[in-house]
């Protein structure tokens, strides 16, 4: 039975939104006050903290995780869910507001890599300068400086300023630095979205290698094929809670079934929470198969968005652009809703029809907008609506093939001697 | 004792307290390579991509100096306690420049560094101190300047000017406090301005403001009796007069004046300490 080292309890961490000015001056001096007052007549409740203001938001509300040694966790939510600000929390960036946090050896981070690269400095110096602000000694970074170099891939530039790299070859230094860190713990905030495909690979073999001796690492990412190749268990975070702490398979099925089930078939808004300003408003967002009951490959995809305008006489386009779960694009396509003289204020609704075979089985999202040719963005819906594509079964057999795409190819066999 | 058990197993707790004493001494021990590296940094990184390179650390104090010995002494006619005016001017220029510079650079320690502390984790105090021992190599290269000059005028047969030996061996005291007073102010306005950034626009005038109020441009001696409890009242003074002296063999002061600067430079950094570290917690959900 492997031991905990990492102890999250109750955690909770508040957030004051808006900005910093005399108001906010004015407050503080206000709860200045009541603290003191409080504490001089002894009748601080422990509760208090647990309310919010008016400008508060929780980022995290309740957290409770255990993690043991030699695991790699994975953590996914939406934008906004709390993922970050955990991390910088368990790195000691910032304080949480409540709870506690237990840790059994050396936590290093990797936040943003390339922080406190010098631009004039040489990749060397970088090297060591970047190394002792991630907590290494510098007979640490002598040890290891040429495996750091030879790692990176950027040693013939190793003593040219840093200003000069390009900015894959500066992401790639500072994996190569981080990931020599030794530590017991490392905490890894979305690095691999940068790098080019081997470098990711590389990098991705290495965070195996270090989980592999033993060491814990806890990798926040939206790439959900890393997450699920990598980490033994994932936590999906929602609204500051954790909602699911599974198996990695698991916990991104459930993640993207509970953004299906929510979101997928129809997006409503009433007018006051829709996208958009009082020009125009991204009312409704239907996501349904255009043959049949359930949208699969042969299917085809009816996407039925309705909005609200109050403009007149503009040439207003309305986009849509699909893409795969992962964040790559596979389509975008626009058109006016209407010939500019004649459009009038009131609702239009646009259905867009994607042909049957065309996406694959998997999971998707369509990203709509609308705007003003060549003008500007009216609106453009802020949450993924993501949905899903089956796979064709018939009653003998469920057919399934690889890749994104699944088009009626045809074949024309032609046999000849010669 | 179930308590204890558990404090023997986890290396480290994180939860909400901010306690005020909370410092962390035995961690800025164990960044102290950190601490070299900035300085080098900071050092190298100054005359990077300049044609006269370090000679940019001479060229300051030495236009300085002939200014003002033409317009304080030439035309204000200012006497300077009847030491060549380039050495008297030079002397308050270097240690002044070297206090002013430890204020200067670590006031915006959290502002200027909000991206690299939002990121990554180290003793936040190691930035603040690692731009005195920067300034320090400066004040040192500048001090040889000083020397060289002063030769010049020895061999000249200027036999107005003598270094005190007596005083001279306590001029690694006059740099702690000048550090430890600049640092103190510096910690003290870098944890003001991170949330509220109004002391940033005061800063600049405050320090020219400091200046005259301190021995640079006239010495203690012609002070009127009226002023002087100001002059006296700015911990600086007697750390510029004891540097003249050390320097220049005359400068006024006495054991009252130490005594009163010695303490309120002690009060000010830890005052400073205290509401920095206090500060560097939590500051980056504010600034």
């Amino acid at each position: 039975m492997k031991q905990n080292v990492i102890e999250i309890k109750n955690l909770y961490k508040k957030y004051k939104l808006g900005t910093v000015s005399i108001d906010t001056f004015a407050d503080d001096i206000l709860v200045f006050g009541k603290n003191l007052k409080k504490k001089i007549t002894n009748k601080f409740k422990e509760n208090s903290i647990y309310t919010l203001d008016n400008n508060d938001i929780w980022a995290l509300k309740n957290i409770n995780i255990n993690i043991k040694q030699g695991e790699i966790v994975g953590i996914i939510g939406n934008n906004g869910a709390g993922k970050s600000t955990l991390l910088k929390i368990l790195s000691r960036i910032t304080l949480p507001t409540s709870g506690e946090i237990n840790i059994k050896g050396r936590i290093a981070s990797l936040l943003e890599v390339g922080t406190g690269f010098h631009p004039e400095l040489t990749g060397k110096e970088n090297i060591y300068l970047n190394g002792a602000i991630l907590g290494m000694r510098k007979y640490e970074i002598d040890n290891n400086i040429e495996n750091i170099i030879e790692f990176s891939g950027v040693h013939k530039f190793i003593n040219t300023p840093v200003k000069r790299f390009s900015s894959g070859m500066r992401v790639r230094l500072a994996f190569s630095i981080a990931a020599h860190l030794d530590p017991e713990i490392l905490l890894i905030d979305e690095v691999l979205a940068v790098g080019d495909a081997d470098f990711q690979k590389k990098c991705l073999k290495k965070m195996e290698n270090i989980a592999g001796n033993g060491r814990t690492i806890l990798f926040v990412s939206h790439n959900m094929s890393a997450i699920e190749s990598l980490c033994t268990s994932a936590v999906v975070l929602e609204q500051g809670e954790v909602k699911y702490n599974e198996s990695a398979t698991k916990a991104i099925q459930l993640y993207f079934s509970g953004s299906l089930k929510k979101i997928v078939k129809e997006y409503k808004y009433n007018q006051s929470n829709a996208t958009g300003d009082e020009r125009l408003k991204i009312l409704n967002i239907k996501v349904e198969p255009f043959k049949g009951k359930i949208i699969s490959v042969k299917s085809g995809i009816t996407f039925t968005i309705k909005c609200l305008t109050t403009l007149e006489k503009t040439s207003i386009f309305i986009g849509l652009s699909i893409y795969t779960h992962n964040g790559i694009m596979l389509t975008h396509s626009y058109t006016p809703i209407t010939d500019p003289k004649n459009l009038k204020s009131g609702f239009y609704t646009t259905k867009s029809i994607l042909p049957n075979n065309i996406l694959n089985k998997g999971l998707y999202y369509v990203i709509i907008w609308y705007g003003i040719s060549n003008v500007e963005k009216l609106a453009e819906i802020k949450n993924k609506a993501f949905f899903e594509v089956m796979s064709v079964s018939d009653k003998t057999s469920t057919r399934e093939v690889p890749g994104i795409i699944n088009p009626d190819i045809t074949f024309k066999h032609v046999y000849s001697k010669k | 004792m179930i308590k204890t058990k558990k404090k023997s197993y986890w290396d480290s707790t994180i939860t909400s307290e901010n306690k005020w004493f909370d410092l962390h001494f035995k961690e800025i021990l164990k960044y102290r390579d950190l601490l070299w590296l900035f300085v080098k940094r900071d050092f190298t990184t100054f005359y990077k991509q300049t044609v006269l390179g370090p000679l940019w650390f001479f060229i300051q104090p030495l236009i300085s100096t002939i200014l003002f010995s033409i317009i304080f002494n030439k035309i204000a006619k200012i006497p300077t306690n009847e030491t060549p005016p380039y050495l008297f001017y030079m002397s308050g220029i270097i240690a002044w420049n070297y206090f002013a510079d430890c204020l200067n650079t670590t006031s915006s320690t959290f502002t200027n560094n909000a991206r690299m502390f939002g990121k990554v984790y180290f003793p936040r105090i190691i930035i603040p101190i690692s731009k005195v021992f920067s300034g320090l190599s400066k004040f040192i290269l500048q001090l040889l300047l000083f020397f060289i000059i002063f030769l010049y005028f020895l061999f000249n047969g200027n036999d107005q000017i003598f270094i005190s030996f007596k005083v001279l061996i306590f001029m690694p005291f006059l740099i702690l406090q000048m550090a430890c007073l600049g640092l103190g102010l510096g910690f003290i306005i870098s944890s003001l301005t991170a949330k509220y950034r109004d002391l940033n626009y005061l800063i600049g005038f405050f320090t020219q403001l400091l200046m005259y109020a301190s021995p640079i441009i006239y010495p203690l001696s012609i002070v009127p009796e009226k002023f002087k409890y100001i002059i006296l009242a700015n911990p600086i003074t007697p750390i510029i007069e004891l540097f003249r002296i050390a320097l220049l063999g005359k400068g006024d002061f006495n054991l009252n004046m130490i005594a009163f600067s010695v303490i309120s430079t002690i009060t000010i950094f830890l005052i400073g300490l205290l509401v920095f570290n206090k500060v560097e917690k939590t500051f980056i959900d504010t600034v």
